[in-house]
């Protein structure tokens, strides 16, 4: 619990529910009639309407980007450390957007929301939305808040995604696109761990084909399992070898009896004696249970199936026979692009085929592969090179819209 | 105040073309040329704090290293590519030179003219590499591997079948006097080279 809320915090938050009447036509040719949109802002909207950045969340993200609900919030927001008053996206320059998707489970229309047409949850039958589709809602939105061109988009992994997305489908209204920890699309790799997570789900005896609500169940032991394979994708081996286990040097750790031992380099990965059993022998086993267990009570089973089916399905090259380079040609922003180097879910040379498709359509680019132990998750906490480039490249996009309202 | 290089390129520069700066180091010359020849301008870099000096000026830089190859360039998809006091550095200057005419429909390079008097002079007086003001660093510990002199580019030039439109030769006061032009591998402190194939 924040005993003050810190000084950098864009403070309490309160998220507004949106709702939308004309109907949105999916990619798949589904149409859902009406939705409601969870939306949290930040910052202050200036008169010209120039200075609103949109943030995409990721699989697991939702609209509560910063700051806290309540006095007694235990946690801020999913990016906290990037969004605030003299945080590297400033809220005392900009005006922040940050919305739950449509199919997600965090208030927005979604898996677990009531279907007008059956009077019940929509479940398994509520439709497989796309990064394009969650685009053209977030497009809704932004007409909804009178704003014509966003200063900025951006998002990192999933986020990414949809920053691409306006950068093609929407050139007039991006004036910079910052992709973070991104691909053009997924590998085989990246597909076989949705599946996996997909399986571990659809395999639990409550998962009732998508209907557990109606059953007064949850698959929380498969939603625990698909979390806990997400995560190991999330990390890198040297981030875990950091994060479990005692140095072999301490002699607090009662589990070394000879300090000569160098396996695992120095650390003792054991959370104490062998069980000799399949009971828990070592920390990152009761890690991945905690981190699953958490995520299995706040995070929707349907949810999480179509939120990988998204990343599965997209690729914005599809429209241009796999021309990613043609596929940016009539983009109109300026691009940010950041990958990490122990990233292994979309690792460095991932990100790097986008520099390059862009270089290729004689796109204004910058990337910076940033130095980083914390693989996939870099993006979310503060790594100080990372921060200071996304400080000073923000920086210019601030002076940039007080410049143009100086003109105007 | 201007790299005295630069200053000379400038002229090189067509008003809008796209410029590619090979270790574009803090991206000032791509700035200075954003701002007098409104060129669209990529910089690759591998200095984290160069880089960070880029996004600072607003010029777009890429984090890449250039002997890592630059095959994800095309075919003259560039006006012109600079590498300015770069080329010593580069673990195959030939290769860079290569690239840089296929990447580009013409190039500017320039670098420090080791045949120049005080080299000589320091290499003959005292049998030991010259280390200078302009040249700090020992022979073991210096990022410049590969010095040449002006003849040296112009016969790696007249090998490869380059084309030399222009070769400027200076001294540090950035002057290219008549003598400096009559003994430019003697005199001249920075050499210039606007080529092309």
């Amino acid at each position: 619990m924040p005993k003050t809320i810190p000084k950098d915090s864009v403070g309490i938050v309160t998220p507004q529910c949106l709702h939308f009447d004309e109907p949105l036509t999916l990619r798949s040719g589904k149409v859902i009639a009406s939705y409601d949109l969870m939306v949290e802002t930040y910052g202050t909207l200036n008169a010209a309407k120039s200075n609103a950045i949109l943030i995409c969340h990721a699989l697991s993200g939702d609209h509560h980007a910063a700051g806290y609900h309540t006095d007694a919030d235990g946690k801020p927001g999913w990016w906290d450390t990037c969004i605030g008053p003299g945080k590297p996206i400033d809220t005392s320059q900009f005006f922040v957007v940050c919305l739950n998707n449509l199919g997600g489970c965090a208030g927005s229309t979604g898996p677990t929301s009531l279907n007008p047409e059956t009077g019940t949850f929509y479940g398994p039958d509520f439709p497989v939305v796309t990064v394009r589709d969650w685009v053209n809602s977030q497009l809704r939105l932004m007409h909804r808040l009178g704003i014509a061109q966003w200063a900025a988009v951006i998002g990192g992994s999933l986020g990414g995604m949809q920053v691409m997305r306006w950068s093609v489908s929407y050139p007039e209204k991006v004036r910079h696109a910052i992709m973070i920890a991104v691909a053009p699309k997924l590998s085989a790799q990246n597909i076989a761990f949705n599946e996996v997570a997909r399986q571990s789900i659809t395999a639990d005896p409550n998962f009732h084909n998508g209907r557990y609500l109606e059953h007064g169940t949850y698959p929380k032991k498969g939603v625990m399992l698909a979390r806990m394979v997400g995560h190991i994708t999330y990390l890198s081996d040297s981030a875990m070898r950091e994060k479990f286990g005692k140095s072999v040097d301490d002699p607090a750790n009662p589990a070394i009896t000879n300090p000569s031992i160098k396996s695992n380099f120095g650390r003792d990965l054991r959370s104490g004696k062998l069980s000799f059993g399949l009971d828990t022998d070592f920390q990152v086993e009761s890690y991945l249970h905690y981190q699953g267990e958490r995520f299995s009570e706040r995070f929707d089973a349907n949810t999480y199936l179509l939120m990988t089916k998204a990343l599965d399905y997209f690729d914005p090259s599809v429209d241009y026979e796999g021309d990613l380079a043609r596929t940016f040609a009539n983009s109109n922003c300026r691009f940010l692009l950041i990958s990490f180097s122990s990233d292994w879910r979309f690792p460095p040379e991932r990100t790097r085929e986008i520099v390059d498709a862009l270089l290729e359509a004689r796109k204004p680019v910058s990337y910076l592969e940033i130095e980083a132990d914390q693989g996939h998750d870099a993006f979310l906490l503060p790594v100080p090179r990372y921060m200071e480039a996304l400080t000073t490249y923000l920086q210019r996009v601030s002076d940039e819209v007080n410049s143009q309202g100086a003109k105007s | 105040m201007m790299r005295p290089d630069l200053d000379i390129i400038q002229h090189w520069i067509a008003p809008g073309s796209r410029v590619l700066d090979l270790g574009c180091g803090d991206g000032g010359l791509l700035e200075y040329l954003k701002n007098t020849r409104q060129i669209s301008e990529i910089g690759l870099e591998i200095d984290a704090n160069n880089i960070q000096e880029c996004l600072s000026k607003g010029v777009n830089v890429i984090e890449q290293n250039l002997n890592k190859g630059l095959q994800n360039f095309g075919d003259k998809s560039f006006d012109t590519v600079l590498l300015t006091q770069t080329l010593q550095a580069v673990n195959y200057p030939d290769v860079v030179i290569d690239e840089m005419l296929r990447i580009g429909r013409n190039c500017i390079v320039t670098f420090p003219n080791f045949g120049n008097w005080r080299s000589r002079l320091y290499l003959l007086r005292k049998g030991r590499m010259p280390v200078s003001k302009f040249m700090p660093y020992q022979w073991y510990d210096t990022p410049n591997i590969h010095f040449c002199t002006v003849r040296d580019f112009d016969v790696l030039c007249r090998e490869k079948g380059i084309k030399v439109i222009t070769r400027t030769v200076v001294d540090h006061l950035h002057q290219g006097n008549w003598y400096i032009k009559l003994w430019p591998n003697l005199l001249g402190e920075t050499a210039i080279y606007h080529i092309s194939r």
